[in-house]
């Protein structure tokens, strides 16, 4: 950081010469905003001051829609745009909640796909966070790697749901649709083929000594600073902070399966830099690839509509049901009045959570790190406006 | 070819303005043949096509890139200093174009075999900083003077190591003209200064790792001075959306694309001349004379230029800081010190 002169110069003709600090706007169209976030920022030369992020240019009223809908099954496909690189977690979320809401079991194999397509979801979606991230640094070849990968992820969802981005996959009480007889030699195939590719990414990306230089050290978020902004996910993790949902707060059939949850150690600088983040995404493609695999092996048979209830009208109350979406807690609060809307539903997004924090990591940055922060901070402005 | 235009023409301006206009005859068709490479280049590293559907691969693309820049509106933004802006996308290519001048195709192609050659090519290509400084200035927009300064800043700081190696280059050789310098190369691969240069045995071991040195100096110094990744500082398009061109549109802008396009030709020339023998053969005297000479001159120019693609696509772009670290702490220090090596072992 440098230090801001204060004392004024003099010209050669006895002027005084001041400096000022400059407002410049980050957005809503900037390449490295992913989305339409405004960042405004205030900046001495090429450091930046401080950061004002403007939020909504992409609010669609998630919520109040959610209230006008004829029964709760018709919520899901709103769900499906808000975070619009991983609608099945999304989807996941919005279904655990209400099913706990209507205190539905649902057959066995149901959550085992559930599971299956999202860590496939996770592994999409932190392809696309990791490619970004090398376009943010200026590595654009990282990421023609990563959407061929994510390709073949979305040929799976393709062939199980007809969708290739916003699935209506994941129903209350069940499926759509059971997966095709060839999906899990498909699915296999892909674990296969994908794990000797995260070695290669991180060959050409993240062990790369100019990338190294761009992020460690950049953007420190202390887990005490983490923990106060609500932040969760990878961001929360890679501030060191051993937290996970899948494992700490288990829905679903998580805690059947083995994995680690992968923590910032701050390897290349401090505990909680942009390439901690970044570092853990990485890690978590391995571990969501382990958790396929345990998963494809240990699937059972059965039917997936078996629990889908014709008519859904919970009993009045109220639920909140939180799981961990690829950007972090994704929780849903639902009110029900007894009819067949819902009376009220909160979503709460971890990418909202995460930007919060964006003013306080990134003063005495310069501009190029804030792209780095911002790319870290992996927001996707669908969920962050709603 | 000088004295043959003379001859053919007598002494009118005529000569002159063929001998100012044949650099353009190479500029052009190479400008798109590399526009071409480097997508191609790029698509494959990608694991992609690339342009597969206008001609035969895509061969014509360059061509419609070109019809379609022709047809855009030339927008003038209203905020922006009006001459300056006009003014800049010709400075930037005259910066560019002149260095064209002494560039030695071949023994019997220069455009004007001036014995300051080097030299010259140093102080014209600095025009290039003014161009771009008036665009980022006259664009009115502050992404845009963000480029503008980072790529002053760049360049000037840049210019230092380059110059030390082409001063490394110039004690050996004992002259700045381009011609002499790849005259003093010929006869052979052994004798390009990368290699030592034709000196006995002893004194080319000594020299040879030095000019090694001096030769990754000057490249990486290039690298930065024509704006290209890890040195995309100005114009780095997910930071500064562009840089200084943000505002260009139509044949402004092309004139740009243009003169990056043919500094990047200009700086592996230079490398090219000063470390690889220019237009020598590496043969010795097979495969020589005017016409070869050009093909040597062009072919080996051509290599860096894909060498700085290849590196282009797969490496990151560091930050202002860094970028000027790397300037002042590393090259320098290594270019100085070369420098006093060199001397001692060429007095020696």
């Amino acid at each position: 950081m440098s230090e801001i002169i204060t004392t004024p110069a003099t010209s050669s003709t006895g002027r005084t010469l001041r400096t000022e600090e400059m407002i410049l706007n980050m957005g809503p169209q900037h390449p490295a905003t992913h989305g339409v976030l405004r960042l405004e920022l205030v900046v001495d030369g090429e450091i930046v001051v401080d950061v004002i992020p403007h939020i909504g240019y992409l609010h669609r009223c998630f919520e109040k829609h959610c209230e006008h809908m004829t029964n709760y099954q018709q919520v899901i496909p709103y769900t499906d745009r808000m975070d619009y690189v991983a609608s099945m977690t999304n989807e996941f979320g919005y279904v655990v909640a209400a099913e706990r809401l209507l205190k539905i079991q649902v057959p066995e194999r149901v959550e085992y796909i559930r599971v299956i397509m999202a860590e496939l979801q996770r592994i999409a979606s932190h392809l696309i966070a990791i490619g970004t991230y090398g376009i943010d640094i200026g590595a654009f070849t990282p990421f023609l790697y990563c959407f061929r990968d994510r390709e073949k992820i979305l040929d799976l969802f393709e062939m199980t749901c007809g969708a290739r981005l916003l699935y209506n996959y994941m129903w209350v009480g069940g499926l759509s649709h059971d997966i095709p007889p060839d999906f899990i030699p498909k699915a296999k195939e892909f674990c296969a083929y994908f794990k000797p590719n995260i070695k290669e990414l991180n060959d050409l990306l993240t062990y790369n000594e100019i990338f190294v230089k761009r992020t460690a050290n950049v953007g420190v978020l202390p887990a005490d600073v983490a923990i106060n902004y609500g932040c969760s996910g990878p961001m929360l993790r890679g501030s060191g902070v051993d937290w996970d949902l899948r494992r700490d707060d288990p829905y679903s059939v998580y805690h059947k399966f083995e994995w680690d949850v992968c923590v910032g150690k701050g390897e290349m600088g401090t505990v909680g830099d942009c390439w901690d983040r970044h570092i853990v995404r990485a890690r978590e493609m391995e571990q969501s690839v382990r958790i396929i695999e345990q998963a494809l092996a240990q699937i059972p048979e059965g039917d997936v509509h078996a629990a889908i209830p014709k008519r859904i009208r919970p009993n009045p109350g109220e639920v909140y049901a939180r799981i961990e979406s690829p950007r972090g807690e994704l929780g849903y609060y639902i009110v029900s009045d007894g009819s067949a809307t819902p009376y009220r539903i909160k979503a709460r997004s971890p990418a909202f959570s995460n930007l919060s924090v964006i003013n306080e990591i990134s003063k005495g940055a310069m501009i190029a790190d804030m792209v780095a922060i911002a790319g870290s901070i992996d927001i996707v402005l669908g969920e962050v406006d709603r | 070819m000088e004295q043959f235009l003379t001859s053919l023409l007598g002494d009118t301006i005529w000569v002159h303005i063929i001998m100012g206009a044949l650099p353009l005859v190479f500029i052009l068709p190479y400008a798109l043949v590399t526009i071409y490479l480097e997508m191609k280049i790029a698509a494959h590293m990608q694991d992609r096509l690339a342009y597969m559907r206008t001609g035969w691969h895509g061969t014509l693309q360059p061509f419609a890139d070109i019809l379609k820049l022709l047809q855009k509106e030339d927008t003038i933004p209203t905020a922006a200093d009006k001459i300056l802006f006009l003014l800049s996308p010709y400075i930037v290519f005259t910066g560019t174009y002149a260095a064209f001048a002494v560039l030695p195709f071949s023994k019997a192609y220069i455009g004007s075999d001036l014995n300051i050659g080097v030299f010259y090519i140093v102080a014209v290509s600095s025009l290039v900083v003014v161009g771009l400084l008036m665009a980022g200035w006259a664009s009115n927009n502050k992404w845009s003077l963000f480029g503008a300064l980072r790529s002053a800043a760049q360049i000037v700081s840049y210019e230092i190591p380059s110059a030390f190696a082409i001063l490394a280059v110039i004690m050996i050789t004992g002259t700045m003209s381009l011609n002499s310098i790849s005259d003093f190369q010929s006869s052979g691969i052994q004798n390009w200064l990368i290699f030592g240069g034709p000196f006995p045995m002893g004194k080319k071991l000594l020299l040879f790792p030095f000019m090694l040195i001096m030769f990754v100096i000057y490249y990486v110094a290039s690298m930065a001075e024509v704006n290209r990744t890890p040195f995309d500082i100005p114009e780095a398009e997910s930071e500064l959306v562009q840089g200084y061109n943000t505002e260009f549109s139509g044949m402004k802008f092309a004139m740009f694309y243009l003169s990056e396009y043919a500094n990047l030709f200009v700086v592996s020339a230079i490398v090219t001349v000063l470390f690889f023998g220019g237009w020598a053969s590496p043969f010795g005297t097979f495969m020589s004379g005017p016409g070869w000479d050009a093909f040597w001159f062009i072919t080996k120019g051509m290599f860096f230029v894909c060498v700085n693609i290849w590196l282009r696509w797969t490496l990151p772009r560091l930050r202002v800081d860094q970028l000027m670290y790397v300037s002042w702490k590393v090259l320098t220090p290594f270019a100085l010190f070369c420098v006093l090596a060199i001397g001692l072992i060429v007095v020696w």
